[in-house]
């Protein structure tokens, strides 16, 4: 099972490229949903099989990843997407050219970071760390070079499964701690952002982070 | 059981409020569950037992202090909402009836914040707080608070998830041989200190700081900060500043704590010293020459984070400075924000420029705001004087000792940038009307109540007082 592990992190990490590069709104979306499915079957391979693991925390936090990574929050974002009438472009500050570029230098970060920070516990898979780190530095980029706030929202959630992945790590020594994680998954997709753009697209007749600029000094 | 109940009670409150229509049961179910708060956290005073190891929730010396804070705190803002959202009951129904519920969870989670011994739930605590506390600062439905709210959650999501992963390096720093089984319990970590991995111990601190120090409002993670404190209605406004920010911060203690146990302190002094005069510099920076007074009033909150993140990075008597700074700032800056509302309500304008009179057309909050300013800028009777003065010494005795003249240096830079803007506020331009004053004594009562605090702290630090405060730097290896 544990050799599925590196596939499905390699899944995660090849998505992200995929988001950086996609111009279209609605593959964006997608890919994020997609990759919320692939993080769902991480717990599984690597801890189910696992001699005195709890399988009920781990088969918890598998099907919280899928409902609301992979099912709820994109349904979400579809639906402020067509609320607000938003153009289904991207809308990058930067181009996407450079973005790629960036993100490709991040992955590049990432193992270099994860090659320095030796784990002192054996973890079934090597690409953990280095997948968790490449993703949640690309989430960063997202958040940083995108205009819309859908895309931001989605930056946040590609930082979210950054830290998901490297959550992993734990879930068979500290289940609590993860399972935390997935409650707050549930409060930040459905309750907050639900309703923070529900308003945004009430008021504003595109969502343009661009365009929130009225507070400043 | 006690503690439990401390955050279930308000929390269950919170969602009968939501049932209610009618302002004034809204109001009473307020005061009620605040009053009720905080005579439960005076009767906590008086136990002092050990935490044992593994207990989920558990009061410590610093937890009571900062749980004592929110208490008060809420009170006087819950005192303070009754003439003001009766006033407001008549223009703006929009967020009214989310309004009482909301401040009922976010007590609910700041309380949890100070009771949680495990650092998973303080972590999940503080999150909470950002949830209950977005809708108040969306309470006007104007376009600016929908910004400053948007800019919140984002910001602040963002730091709660760098604060998560922080949380998970603590994690993997616990899975040595040595101090496996301690989770996240804080007391079993503090003990396991010395065995956990220092490299991942040391990861683990530099994202609970980035995570928890951009809700505390560090430069330069704090850019949500002005714009929501200054959207936010001014109880809102006093309760984010007074309590919210300590609540953070005191997740960064946490952190502290187990690397000063693991002999590793000075790692951590550094950063919060150059965060710390990060944001003094930046804060100072930003307001001279401020316009919007509840702006300044927000960057006046970011410096004193600053003066805190100082006092802990500095070590030794100034820690004691640093967490008296925290009880000091946290009475006179929610008095402000109450007193800056009174004013908003009076002017309809938060633009200093277009503000003139005060002290005629509202002779209380004019005096009151006035002896507050100088209070905000550290001259003595008052308590933030002798906090600030506490560090100052404590700098200029250090090793490094030019710290202490850059410290005054920018602190006298923040006061003049301060007074500059508030003073001409105050005084009259002759052409407008004394008018009969419409201030309702509650609105001037609830600073007053806030300022003699200070007032009190500046004269003389009471004994269960500092023996806490001494104690709970002494967590932190002051």
């Amino acid at each position: 099972m544990k050799g599925y592990a590196d596939l499905l992190v390699l899944t995660a990490v090849l998505l992200d490229l995929y988001m950086v590069a996609t111009s279209r709104l609605g593959a964006c979306v997608r890919a994020s949903a997609l990759q919320g499915v692939v993080l769902a079957g991480l717990p599984l391979v690597l801890w189910a099989s696992e001699p005195g693991a709890q399988l009920a925390p781990i088969l918890a936090m598998s099907v919280g990843a899928l409902v609301i990574k992979g099912f709820l929050i994109p349904r979400l974002l579809f639906g402020a997407i067509r609320q607000a009438g938003v153009r289904r472009e991207v809308e990058p500050f930067v181009s996407l050219h450079l973005s790629i570029f960036s993100a490709a230098l991040l992955v590049g970060v990432a193992f270099w970071l994860a090659s320095a920070l030796a784990l002192p516990i054996p973890v079934a898979s090597s690409l953990i760390v280095p997948g968790a780190l490449a993703t949640l530095l690309i989430g960063f980029l997202l958040l940083m070079t995108r205009k819309k706030a859908v895309t931001q929202v989605i930056g946040y959630i590609v930082i979210e499964n950054g830290v998901f992945i490297f959550g992993q790590v734990l879930a068979g020594q500290i289940p609590f701690a993860v399972e935390l994680g997935i409650l707050l998954d549930i409060f930040v997709g459905v309750f907050v952002f639900g309703i923070a753009i529900y308003h945004i697209s009430d008021e504003f007749d595109h969502i343009d982070v661009a365009e929130l600029t009225s507070l400043r000094d | 059981m006690m503690l439990a109940l401390l955050v279930i009670f308000p929390a269950s409150m919170g969602v009968i409020a939501l049932k209610t229509r009618n302002v004034r049961v809204a109001l009473a179910m307020l005061l009620g569950v605040s009053a009720a708060h905080l005579c439960v956290t005076l009767s906590l005073w008086a136990k002092d037992a050990a935490i044992p190891p593994g207990a989920v929730l558990g009061l410590d010396v610093a937890g009571i202090i900062f749980l004592s804070i929110t208490s008060v705190l809420f009170l006087v803002a819950a005192v303070y909402c009754v003439p003001y959202l009766l006033a407001q009951a008549h223009e703006e129904p929009g967020g009214l009836h989310l309004f009482v519920p909301c401040l009922l969870w976010f007590l609910a989670a700041m309380t949890l914040v100070t009771v949680a011994q495990n650092l998973a739930m303080l972590w999940a605590a503080i999150e909470a707080t950002t949830l209950a506390s977005a809708p108040l600062i969306y309470f006007h439905r104007r376009k600016e608070a929908l910004e400053a709210t948007w800019k919140y959650l984002m910001i602040c999501s963002v730091g709660i998830a760098l604060a998560l992963l922080g949380t998970f390096f603590l994690g993997v720093a616990a899975t040595v041989p040595l101090a496996r089984g301690s989770g996240l319990s804080l007391p079993a970590l503090i003990q396991a200190a010395p065995h956990l991995s220092r490299r991942w111990l040391e990861g683990a601190f530099v994202f609970a700081l980035v995570g928890y120090g951009t809700k505390m409002g560090l430069a330069p993670l704090h850019t949500w900060l002005p714009d929501a404190h200054s959207q936010a209605p001014a109880p809102v406004s006093a309760l984010l500043s007074g309590a919210l920010l300590n609540c953070a911060f005191l997740g960064i203690f946490r952190f502290f704590q187990i690397l000063a146990a693991s002999g590793n302190g000075a790692f951590a002094r550094t950063l919060l010293l150059l965060l710390g005069f990060t944001s003094l510099g930046v804060a100072a920076a930003l307001m001279v020459r401020q316009r919007d007074y509840k702006r300044l009033l927000a960057y006046s909150s970011i410096e004193n984070m600053g003066v805190i993140a100082i006092g802990v990075g500095l070590g030794g008597p100034a820690v004691f400075g640093a967490l008296l700074h925290a009880v000091n700032h946290s009475l006179c800056k929610a008095g402000l924000f109450l007193l800056s509302g009174n004013v908003l309500r009076e002017f309809g304008t938060a633009s200093a420029g277009d503000v003139r009179g005060v002290l005629r057309r509202l002779p209380g909050s004019g005096m009151l705001l006035m002896t507050l300013l100088f209070a905000l800028g550290g001259t003595p009777p008052f308590g933030l004087f002798v906090s600030e003065f506490t560090i100052f010494a404590a700098a200029i005795r250090g090793t490094q000792a030019w710290l202490g003249p850059l410290f005054a240096a920018l602190l006298a830079i923040a006061f003049l940038g301060t007074a500059s803007v508030l003073l001409p506020m105050l005084q009259a331009d002759g052409s407008s009307v004394s008018e009969s004053d419409r201030e309702p004594w509650l609105s001037v009562a609830t600073p007053l109540v806030l300022g003699l605090a200070v007032l009190i702290l500046g004269l003389y630090v009471p004994a269960f007082l500092s023996d806490r405060l001494h104690r709970a730097a002494m967590l932190l290896g002051g």
